[in-house]
C-alpha cells in the first residue's frame, strides 16, 4: 500500500514504555537487569526474582526511590509538570506472566503531566508534540510457549517502567518516527533508559486513526501493539492508515480494536476487539502510600540534568559548523556525542571537528550498523580518533585509507600509526614516485588526453581516478592533481 | 500442670525452676492433641520443641534472660493467615492446602526473637472472611465452652485456643471485627491495634487498607505485652507507622486517674437488635466506670448506619484484587483436569471454583464494585463515606478519651444459625466495623456472662495511636472490677 490520498489525514498518538535503568526492581530488591555481559538469549531464567516479584502471599511492595528519580528526570526533560502528590493504582487482569493478578501502575494521578517535545522533520521544519502524561509502573514477566505447555520467566516481572503517552498530535508516519527517535535520544541521554529496542527496554504502541482533511472529529482508532524498531513503527502506521482509508472508501467502518504488526508480511492483524478488551478495574493500591515529592527534590534533579540532545545539536551546528544531519546523528547517540567531545578536547588540529564528525556520522555509524554493536563495545577510543584526524589533515593517508584504519581498530584497538604501517596506507606524495604512474596513464589514454587539451577539463577527475587505481588508492590526490595539470597543459 | 491465666505465672515458674519451657510446651501440645475444638490446622511440634530447648539454654546461660527477651518461653498460637518460614499457610482454603511459606511474617519474627514459642497454626474463616469460623475449608471451630456454639470469626481458632487453654496467647487479624468479635464470644481479651502499628508483611491480605494483626490473651496486660513487642515501623510494609511504641505493658499498670477520664457512649451503639443480656452487661460496665469517678458523655456517631455497607464495598473490592494471585499458575492448587483445559479461561474457572462460597461471593461483589461504570457509584462513594465515618470519630474524640459500647449485638450463636443468611451474619460486625474503617485502636474485654455462661465483651475504642490509653482503661477495668 502506498501513500495516502491527499484528501485524507492520519492522526497518530504513541504510548512508549521505557524500562528505567535502575539496579533493582520497582518494588523489591531483586536485580532489575541481567548480569554484566549476559544477553537475553542466555539469561538465567527466573534468576532475578524474589518472593515479592513472584507475588508470594503476604508480600508487599516497597517503592524504589531511584526509579522515582529517573521518572522525574524523564518528566523534566520532556517539559512535564511533576505532581507533588501522585498515586499508585492497581491494574487488574489475569495473565500467567502477571503473578499478583494485577500490575502496579498509576491511573488518575500520574507522576508527570502536560509536557511537550520538539521534533525535526525532513523538510527542516520543527513541530511540537505534546505529552499528556508519564506514569510509573512495573513490567510483567514473560510467557514462553513450548509445545503443549507454557513456562513463565519472572526476570522481567517488576522491572520499573515509565509509560510516556503523547497526545494525538502526529499527522504522518514520518512524524511518528521522528517523535519516537527524539524521545529515545532524550531518555538515553539523561541515563533513564538503556534504549535497546530489540531487548524490549524501549517499546511502542501506536494509536492510529484517519479522517478527511479539515474534519475536526477524530476517526475511530486502532491500537497497534509492541512494534520493536523505529522503521517498523513507521511501516506499521503507514499500512494501518492505508488499510483504514481503503476500508472507509469501500463503504466499511473502522472497528476499535487492538492489532498486532507482522513485520515479515508488513501487515497489521486483529488481536482483540473492544468487546474483548479488559476492564482493568483500576483502584488506588492500598499497599502503597501516595507518592509525595518535595519541590526541593525536583529542583535538585532539574539541576543535575545534562544538556539535552536537541540543545546539543544546535550548539554543534553553531559552534563547529556541522550540518544539521551530522549534528543530529552525533547527538542522537550518547556514545557518539561523548566521543566527539572527548576527542575534540585532545585534538591539536584546527578545524578538525568537521573531519571528526564525518568519521562518526559516516564510517563509524556504518560499522555500528553492520556489526550491530555500540561504539562503546568497539576498541576505538578518542586517542585513535584524534590521531586519525591529524593524519588525514596532514594528507598522510586518504579518507579511503582512514575508513580502512577504522574498521581495523574497531576490532584490534591497535594504534593508528601501526595500522597505517601494517596496511601500507601511507599516501604517495613524492612527485618522483607519482610521475611514472602519471606518464603510464596518459600514455594509455591518448584520446582523453586530446579531449582535455581541446577544452574538456572535467576529464581531470577521470585521470585522477585512473592513477588512484594503479596506485591502489595511495596517491595523494592534491599532489596528483597538480602533477596531472602540469603534464596535460604542456 | 494446671493451665495458666497470665504470662507472669509462667515466667515465675521458669525463674524458680518449677517447670521448664519444654515442659510448658509439652503441656500445651498435649492439651492441643486432646482437644476436639478443631482450633489448630497444623501443630509445629518439632519446630516449637526446638524453640523451647533454645529458650531453656538461654535461661540457663544468661542471668538477664528475662529482661532481654520479654516473651521468653511464651506459648503462642498463630492464625493460619500469617506466614512462618517452612510451615504451611493454608488460610483455611482448599486453594492453599499445600502452600509452604518461604519466609516468616515480620510480626511473628519479632515475637519469636523476643522468645515466644509458636505452637502451631490456628483455624479461621477461609481467607479471614466470616464472623463464625464456619467458612473454614477444614471444618468449623468449636466455642471453647459451648460445643454447639460458634467461637465467632474470622479469628475463631485464635479465640478458642486461648479460651480453651490450647496456648497462652495467640495472634489474629482484624479487618472488620475478626479479633474483637471472637474475643467477645469466647470470653477472652482481643485487641486490634491502630492501623499501621503492626507490619502486614507476611500476612496474607484480605483487605489491605483494613487488615491489622493483634493479640488474644486472657489478660489485657499480656495482650499489651505481645502488641508492644510486635508493633513498630517495618521497611517491608510502606503502610506501617513510624509512630513510637511505648512500654505499654508496664505503663498501663500505673494508677488510673479515673476522675479525668471521659467515656463516650454513642447512642448508635445501643439500638434495637442488641440482645438484652448484652445491653445490660455493657450498661453495668458503664456504671462501674462512673462509680470509679469517670464521666460518661453521650455522643453520636451519625454515620454508623452506613458502616456495614461501606465496609462491604471497600473490603470486597480490595479482596477481589488481593485474591487474584490464586489463579493456579503459581499459587492455588490445580484440581484434576485443570491442566487439560482447552483455554486459559477454562483453566482459571476450574482453579478458582475451589474457593468457598463466601469467598466467591466477596470476589464477585468486589469485581462488580470496581468495574467501569460502577466504580463511582460503589467504590468511590464508599471511600467518601468512609471519610465521613472517620470524621464522626474525630469529632467525638475532641470530647472524650475512649468510646465504650457492645462488641456485638449478641452472644455466641449456634452453629448453622446464620449460614443461610449472609446479610444477617454481616450485621454481627455492625459495631466493630466503624473502628476498622477508621483505623482506630479497639479491643474487647470480658464484661459479663449470661446465665448459660456465654460471655459478653465490652468494646473500647481509642483515637488513632492512643493504643496505650485504650489498653490502660481496659487493664484497670479487668483488674479492679474482677480481681479487686
Amino acid at each position: 500500500m502506498g501513500n495516502l490520498d491527499s484528501s485524507w489525514e492520519m492522526v497518530i498518538g504513541l504510548e512508549v514504555h521505557a524500562q528505567l535503568s535502575t539496579a533493582s526492581k520497582a518494588f523489591s530488591t531483586a536485580k532489575a537487569r541481567l548480569s554484566d555481559g549476559e544477553s537475553v538469549a542466555e539469561e538465567r531464567v527466573n534468576f532475578n526474582t524474589n518472593m515479592i516479584c513472584a507475588g508470594h502471599p503476604g508480600t508487599l511492595p516497597s517503592l524504589n526511590k531511584k526509579a522515582v528519580e529517573l521518572a522525574i528526570r524523564a518528566g523534566l526533560s520532556t517539559g512535564c509538570d511533576i505532581r507533588l502528590k501522585s498515586v499508585f493504582a492497581r491494574k487488574n487482569y489475569f495473565y500467567p506472566d502477571l503473578p499478583k493478578g494485577y500490575q502496579i501502575s498509576q491511573f488518575d494521578m500520574p507522576l508527570c503531566e502536560n509536557g511537550a517535545i520538539n521534533i525535526e522533520l525532513s523538510d527542516g521544519k520543527t513541530k511540537r508534540i505534546e505529552i499528556e502524561r508519564i506514569h510509573m509502573e512495573e513490567d510483567a514477566g514473560k510467557n514462553v510457549h513450548m509445545s503443549g505447555f507454557s513456562l513463565v520467566n519472572l526476570n522481567r516481572a517488576g522491572v520499573p517502567l515509565i509509560e510516556i503517552v503523547s497526545r494525538p498530535d502526529m499527522r504522518s508516519a514520518e512524524e511518528a518516527g521522528a517523535y519516537l527517535r527524539e524521545l529515545h535520544s532524550i531518555v538515553t541521554a539523561i541515563d533513564v533508559c538503556d534504549g535497546n529496542m530489540q531487548e524490549g527496554n524501549f517499546r511502542c504502541d501506536a494509536n492510529v486513526s484517519v479522517r478527511k482533511k479539515g474534519d475536526s472529529q477524530l476517526g475511530t482508532r486502532t491500537e497497534i501493539k509492541n512494534v520493536n524498531s523505529f522503521r517498523f513503527v513507521e511501516k506499521a502506521i503507514e499500512y494501518e492508515a492505508a488499510r483504514q482509508v481503503a476500508l472507509i472508501e469501500s463503504g466499511g467502518k473502522v472497528v476499535q480494536e487492538t492489532r498486532l504488526y507482522d513485520s515479515a508480511k508488513n501487515v497489521t492483524q486483529p488481536m482483540r476487539s473492544k468487546e474483548e478488551a479488559h476492564d482493568y478495574r483500576y483502584f488506588p493500591d492500598p499497599d502503597l502510600l501516595p507518592l509525595v515529592i518535595e519541590q526541593s527534590q525536583i529542583d535538585a534533579i532539574q539541576a543535575s540534568l545534562p544538556e539535552l540532545p536537541r540543545e546539543k545539536k544546535i550548539r554543534y551546528q553553531n559552534e563547529f559548523g556541522l550540518s544539521s544531519y551530522d549534528a543530529m546523528v552525533l547527538t542522537q547517540s550518547q556514545d557518539l556525542s561523548q566521543i566527539f567531545e572527548s576527542t575534540l578536547a585532545i585534538l591539536t588540529v584546527k578545524k578538525g571537528a568537521k573531519t571528526l564528525s564525518n568519521f562518526l556520522s559516516g564510517e563509524i555509524s556504518r560499522l555500528m550498523n553492520e556489526k550491530d554493536q555500540k561504539l562503546s563495545e568497539s576498541k576505538i577510543n578518542s586517542t585513535h580518533l584524534a590521531r586519525l584526524v591529524e593524519v588525514v589533515s596532514e594528507n598522510v593517508i586518504s579518507s579511503t585509507g582512514a575508513k580502512k584504519v577504522l574498521s581495523v581498530i574497531w576490532e584490534t584497538g591497535q594504534s593508528v600509526d601501526e595500522v597505517i604501517e601494517s596496511e601500507g596506507l601511507k599516501q604517495v606524495s613524492d612527485m618522483s614516485a607519482l610521475e611514472p604512474l602519471v606518464e603510464e596513464v596518459l600514455a594509455n589514454n591518448p584520446n582523453q588526453v586530446q579531449q582535455f587539451r581541446d577544452g574538456k577539463e572535467k576529464l581531470l577527475g577521470f585521470f585522477v581516478g585512473q592513477v588512484m587505481k594503479v596506485s591502489q588508492g595511495k596517491a595523494n590526490p592534491e599532489r596528483l592533481k597538480e602533477l596531472l595539470i602540469s603534464k596535460l597543459k604542456k | 500442670m494446671n493451665s495458666f491465666s497470665k504470662f507472669s505465672e509462667i515466667r515465675e515458674g521458669y525463674r524458680s525452676k518449677k517447670f521448664s519451657p519444654v515442659e510448658v510446651t509439652q503441656f500445651y501440645l498435649d492439651q492441643i492433641k486432646k482437644s476436639k475444638h478443631n482450633a489448630y490446622l497444623d501443630i509445629c511440634e518439632d519446630r516449637v520443641l526446638d524453640q523451647a530447648k533454645k529458650v531453656e539454654k538461654i535461661i540457663f546461660s544468661d542471668k538477664d534472660a528475662f529482661e532481654k527477651y520479654p516473651l521468653l518461653g511464651m506459648p503462642m498460637g498463630i492464625k493460619d493467615l500469617l506466614n512462618i518460614d517452612g510451615v504451611k499457610t493454608t488460610c483455611a482454603s482448599k486453594m492453599l492446602e499445600n502452600y509452604v511459606a518461604p519466609y516468616t511474617a515480620t510480626c511473628v519474627e519479632r515475637l519469636e526473637k523476643a522468645g515466644a514459642l509458636s505452637l502451631g497454626k490456628l483455624n479461621l474463616d477461609e481467607f479471614a472472611m466470616g464472623s463464625s469460623n464456619e467458612n473454614s475449608a477444614f471444618g468449623p471451630v468449636e466455642h471453647p465452652t459451648h460445643p454447639e456454639r460458634v467461637p465467632g470469626g474470622s479469628s475463631g481458632g485464635s479465640a478458642t485456643a486461648v479460651g480453651a487453654d490450647l496456648c497462652l496467647t495467640s495472634l489474629g487479624t482484624d479487618t472488620g471485627g475478626s479479633i474483637r468479635l471472637p474475643a467477645s464470644f469466647c470470653g477472652v481479651v482481643g485487641y486490634k491495634p491502630t492501623y499501621g502499628r503492626v507490619s502486614r508483611f507476611g500476612v496474607v491480605a484480605f483487605a489491605s487498607s483494613l487488615d491489622q494483626v493483634g493479640p488474644f490473651a486472657k489478660t489485657v496486660e499480656d495482650a499489651a505485652l505481645v502488641a508492644e513487642v510486635m508493633s513498630g515501623k517495618d521497611i517491608y510494609d510502606s503502610t506501617s507507622s513510624s509512630e513510637s511504641v511505648g512500654a505499654w505493658s508496664s505503663e498501663i499498670s500505673k494508677p488510673m486517674d479515673w476522675k479525668s477520664l471521659k467515656v463516650g457512649v454513642p447512642k448508635e451503639y445501643f439500638v434495637e437488635g442488641v440482645e438484652d443480656s448484652v445491653r445490660k452487661s455493657v450498661e453495668e460496665s458503664l456504671r462501674w466506670f462512673e462509680s470509679k469517678g469517670a464521666t460518661l458523655v453521650d455522643i453520636s456517631l451519625p454515620h454508623t448506619e452506613y458502616a456495614v455497607s461501606t465496609y462491604y464495598v471497600v473490603a470486597v473490592s480490595e479482596a477481589s484484587s488481593n485474591l487474584a494471585r490464586f489463579d493456579g499458575v503459581r499459587f492455588g492448587t490445580r484440581p484434576d483436569g485443570a491442566n487439560e483445559s482447552a483455554t486459559l479461561d477454562e483453566f482459571y474457572e476450574k482453579v478458582r471454583s475451589q474457593f468457598g462460597a463466601e469467598v466467591k461471593r466477596r470476589i464477585i461483589l468486589g469485581t462488580y464494585a470496581l468495574s467501569s461504570g460502577y466504580y463511582d457509584a460503589y467504590y468511590s462513594k464508599a471511600c467518601k463515606v468512609r471519610r465521613l465515618i472517620r470524621n464522626d470519630f474525630d469529632e467525638a474524640f475532641k470530647k472524650v478519651d475512649v468510646i465504650a459500647g457492645p462488641v456485638a449485638p449478641t452472644v455466641a450463636f449456634k452453629r448453622g444459625a446464620m449460614l443461610e443468611n449472609p446479610l444477617q451474619m454481616y450485621l454481627m460486625d455492625i459495631f466493630t466495623i466503624p473502628a476498622s474503617l477508621s483505623g482506630l485502636p479497639a479491643l474487647s474485654v470480658p464484661c459479663g456472662t449470661q446465665e448459660d455462661g456465654l460471655s459478653i465483651g465490652l468494646h473500647l475504642i481509642g483515637s488513632p495511636f492512643a493504643d496505650e490509653k485504650v489498653l490502660k482503661v481496659a487493664h484497670h477495668f479487668q483488674k479492679e472490677r474482677y480481681h479487686g
